[in-house]
C-alpha cells in the first residue's frame, strides 16, 4: 500500500531521517516507535505531503506520490492536537473533506452520519470544538479523516494529550476500528506499551535510523539492537565474550542454592501486584539487574540478602550495540 | 480572573465620569431651546431634531455614511493583504512591518495631515514631479477633492485596520491549514474556509474602528476637502463652536451616535450570524 524508497530528511544540513526502506502492507496497523525527536513524526508527514523528502520516494497504491501535495493525497492524518476547525460544528469538521471534494449534499450527509456513528459522536454534531472534552475532541479528528475513506490514514500521536485511563479505552476502540474498516493505519507514538498492544508491526526508531522493525512479538522476544532490548520492555543487558546478551527479567529466577550464573546482593524489593521484583546489585561488577519473580514465588526475600541469579540459555538474546 | 472584581469600580466611575455623564449632559442638550445670544435655555423643544431633517443636512448625513463605508471598505481591501504578509512572514520582517505601521502614530495627526496638503496642492510635490516627467502639461486639481478626503480618511487610519486583523491572524493556529490541505483543500479553499473565518474578529474589530473614527472626523474633511466637502462632524463643530446652536449640534451628535451604534450591532448581527456560539473562537 506504501512504499517508502530510501527516503531521508536533511533539516539545515541535519539528517533528521536517515535513508530508509519500509513496505507497508494493506490493512496493516503499522507503528512508528520511538522517543521524541527521533525522526516518527518527519516520517509521517513525508507520507502525508507535507514534508518533502530530501531524497528518495514515496509510493502510494502503486503510484509515486512523491511530488503530489497534501491535498491531492488519497490518505488523511489525524493530528497530535487534532486541529479541529474551531468555527465549525461537529458536523461541519468531519463534512470538510467531503465538501473539499464537491460531494452531493445527500451523499455527504450520510458519510458524516457513519462517521460520527462510527466515533459514537451522533448527539454532539452541533456541538463547537471548544465545547467538547479531550476525548470527544479526539473523535471528532478522526471522524473528520475516516469520512473521506482514506486508503490509508496516519495518526500522530493521537491520545498523547488524554490520560491515562481514556488512553486505555480509546486504544481499543482504535484497533477495534481499524478491524472494521479495514484500512491501513500508521501509527506514530512513544508509548511501547501502546505500540505493543495496538500493532502488526512495529517500526522502532533513534536518532533517525530504524532500530528494527517486526511484530511485537519479534521485538519483544528477539530484540536486535541495544535500543530496541531497552526500549520495548524491561531488560537486563550482559556483556560476553562474544557481545551484548539480554536477558528478560521474567526469565530470571533468583535463588539461595549455590551454582547460579551470578551472584549479588538485593538492594531493593518492589511489589507491583502481577509483579514482584528485586532489584540485584551484582558483585565485582558495575551493574544491577531486575528479577521479576513469578506470581506463584511466595518466598520472603529481605534487602541486603545475598543471592544468586540464575536464566536458562536459551533465553539469552544476543543483540547489537 | 479574580482580580477584574478590583478593577470594576475604578472602571465604572471612569465610564460614568468621562463617557456616560458628558453623553447624558448632550441628550439633555439637545432637547433644550437656545436664547438669541447662543445660550442654553431650560425650556423643552424638538427644533434640533426637525431641523435634522432638513434636506440639507440629510444629505450631508448620507455622504458622511458612504464616505465612511468606503473608507472602510478600502481599508480593509487595503490592510487584509498587508496584515497577512507580515503576519505570515519572518520574525524579523514582522518587527519591521509593524514598526513602520505605527511610524505615523509618532506624528501629531495635524502634521501628518498637512504633509497631505504640500504633496497634493497644484504646486505640490506630485503635481511638480508629474510636470517635470512630462506626464501632465498643466498641474491637476488633487487637493480639495473628494479624493483627497477619501486618501486622507485611509491613509490615517489604515493601521486601525491592519493591527487587528493581524493580530487575529497571527494567533491562528497554523496546523488548522495542514489539517484543511490534508482534507483535500487547495490553498485558496483554505484561506477561504479557515484562515478567512479565524481572522473575522480582527476585520470586526477593524471595520468598527476605522467606520467609528471616519465618521466622526472633521480635520481630514477641513484640511483636504476645504469648502466643498462637508461632514457631519463639520455641521456639529460649527453648530458649537461658530454658530452657537447648542441643542442643534446636541440634536445631531444624538442621531449620529444612536444610528452609529445600530449600524455597528447590525453588522455584528450580519457577521455572526452563521456561528453564533463560536464566542472568541479560540477556546
Amino acid at each position: 500500500m506504501i512504499e517508502l524508497v530510501q527516503i531521508e530528511k536533511h533539516f539545515q544540513g541535519q539528517a533528521v531521517v536517515h535513508p530508509l526502506s519500509l513496505s507497508i502492507k494493506e490493512g496493516e496497523f503499522l507503528t512508528l516507535l520511538g522517543p521524541s525527536g527521533c525522526g516518527k513524526t518527519t516520517i509521517l508527514r513525508m507520507i502525508a505531503g507535507f514534508e518533502q523528502p530530501t531524497d528518495g520516494q514515496v509510493w502510494l497504491a502503486g503510484q509515486n506520490v512523491t511530488d503530489v501535495p497534501a491535498s491531492k493525497r488519497d490518505l488523511n492524518l489525524v493530528f497530535q492536537h487534532y486541529a479541529l476547525f474551531p468555527h465549525m460544528t461537529v458536523e461541519d469538521n468531519i463534512a470538510f473533506g467531503l465538501k473539499m471534494k464537491k460531494m452531493p449534499r445527500a451523499q455527504i450527509k450520510e458519510r458524516v452520519d457513519e462517521a460520527a456513528q462510527m466515533t459514537q459522536l451522533s448527539a454532539l454534531r452541533d456541538r463547537f470544538p471548544h465545547q467538547l472534552s479531550g476525548g470527544q475532541q479526539q473523535r471528532v479528528a478522526i471522524a473528520r479523516a475516516i469520512a473521506n475513506k482514506p486508503k490509508v490514514l496516519l495518526l500522530d500521536e493521537p491520545l498523547g494529550a488524554l490520560d491515562l485511563q481514556l488512553r486505555k479505552n480509546l486504544q481499543s476502540e482504535l484497533k477495534h476500528l481499524q478491524r472494521t474498516l479495514g484500512i491501513t493505519f500508521v501509527y506514530v507514538t512513544h508509548d511501547q506499551e501502546e505500540a505493543m498492544m495496538m500493532s502488526d508491526r512495529i517500526v522502532i526508531m533513534n536518532n533517525g535510523k530504524v532500530e528494527q522493525i517486526g511484530t511485537p512479538r519479534e521485538i519483544y522476544a528477539r530484540p536486535q539492537t541495544l535500543f530496541a532490548a531497552t526500549f520495548v520492555g524491561e531488560n537486563n543487558i550482559f556483556s560476553s565474550p562474544e557481545g551484548l546478551i539480554a536477558v528478560r527479567p521474567e526469565k530470571m529466577v533468583a535463588q539461595r542454592e549455590p551454582g547460579a550464573k551470578k551472584t549479588g546482593v538485593i538492594e531493593d524489593i518492589q511489589y507491583l501486584g502481577s509483579v514482584h521484583k528485586l532489584l540485584v546489585q551484582l558483585d565485582g561488577e558495575p551493574m544491577k539487574v531486575t528479577v521479576a519473580l513469578d506470581i506463584s514465588d511466595e518466598r520472603p526475600w529481605q534487602i541486603g540478602e545475598a543471592v544468586g541469579v540464575n536464566w536458562n540459555d536459551k533465553d539469552e538474546v544476543m543483540i547489537e550495540p | 480572573m479574580r482580580n477584574s472584581r478590583f478593577l470594576l469600580p475604578p472602571v465604572l466611575l471612569w465610564l460614568s465620569l468621562f463617557l456616560v455623564i458628558p453623553m447624558l449632559i448632550v441628550v439633555g442638550i439637545s432637547f433644550l431651546s437656545r436664547d438669541t445670544l447662543g445660550r442654553v435655555v431650560f425650556e423643552f423643544n424638538l427644533e434640533g431634531y426637525r431641523t435634522f431633517f432638513d434636506p440639507l443636512y440629510l444629505g450631508i448625513y448620507w455622504d458622511t455614511l458612504v464616505l465612511s463605508l468606503l473608507t472602510t471598505v478600502i481599508c480593509l481591501l487595503v490592510s487584509y493583504p498587508l496584515a497577512y504578509y507580515i503576519a505570515n512572514a519572518s520574525p524579523r520582517v514582522q518587527t519591521w512591518g509593524l514598526v513602520l505601521i505605527t511610524i505615523p502614530f509618532w506624528i501629531n495627526f495635524l502634521i501628518r495631515t498637512y504633509a497631505w496638503v504640500l504633496l497634493l496642492r497644484t504646486q505640490g510635490v506630485v503635481n511638480s514631479a508629474l510636470l517635470w516627467l512630462g506626464w501632465i502639461d498643466e498641474p491637476i486639481q488633487m487637493l480639495y477633492t473628494y479624493g483627497a478626503v477619501l486618501m486622507g480618511m485611509v491613509y490615517n487610519f489604515i493601521p486601525f485596520m491592519v493591527l487587528p486583523i493581524y493580530v487575529a491572524l497571527e494567533q491562528m493556529d497554523k496546523r488548522l491549514l495542514d489539517a484543511a490541505s490534508d482534507l483535500g483543500a487547495s490553498r485558496w479553499k483554505a484561506f477561504l474556509h479557515v484562515t478567512l473565518p479565524q481572522s473575522k474578529s480582527g476585520i470586526m474589530t477593524g471595520a468598527v474602528l476605522v467606520y467609528v473614527s471616519t465618521s466622526g472626523m472633521f480635520v481630514v474633511t477641513d484640511i483636504l476637502g476645504g469648502a466643498k466637502s462637508t461632514m457631519i462632524s463639520n455641521i456639529i463643530q460649527t453648530q458649537f463652536l461658530g454658530a452657537r446652536n447648542w441643542p442643534f449640534g446636541a440634536a445631531l451628535s444624538v442621531i449620529f451616535v444612536v444610528t452609529s451604534l445600530i449600524l455597528i450591532l447590525l453588522f455584528n448581527r450580519a457577521m455572526q450570524a452563521r456561528h453564533q456560539r463560536v464566542g472568541e473562537g479560540r477556546a
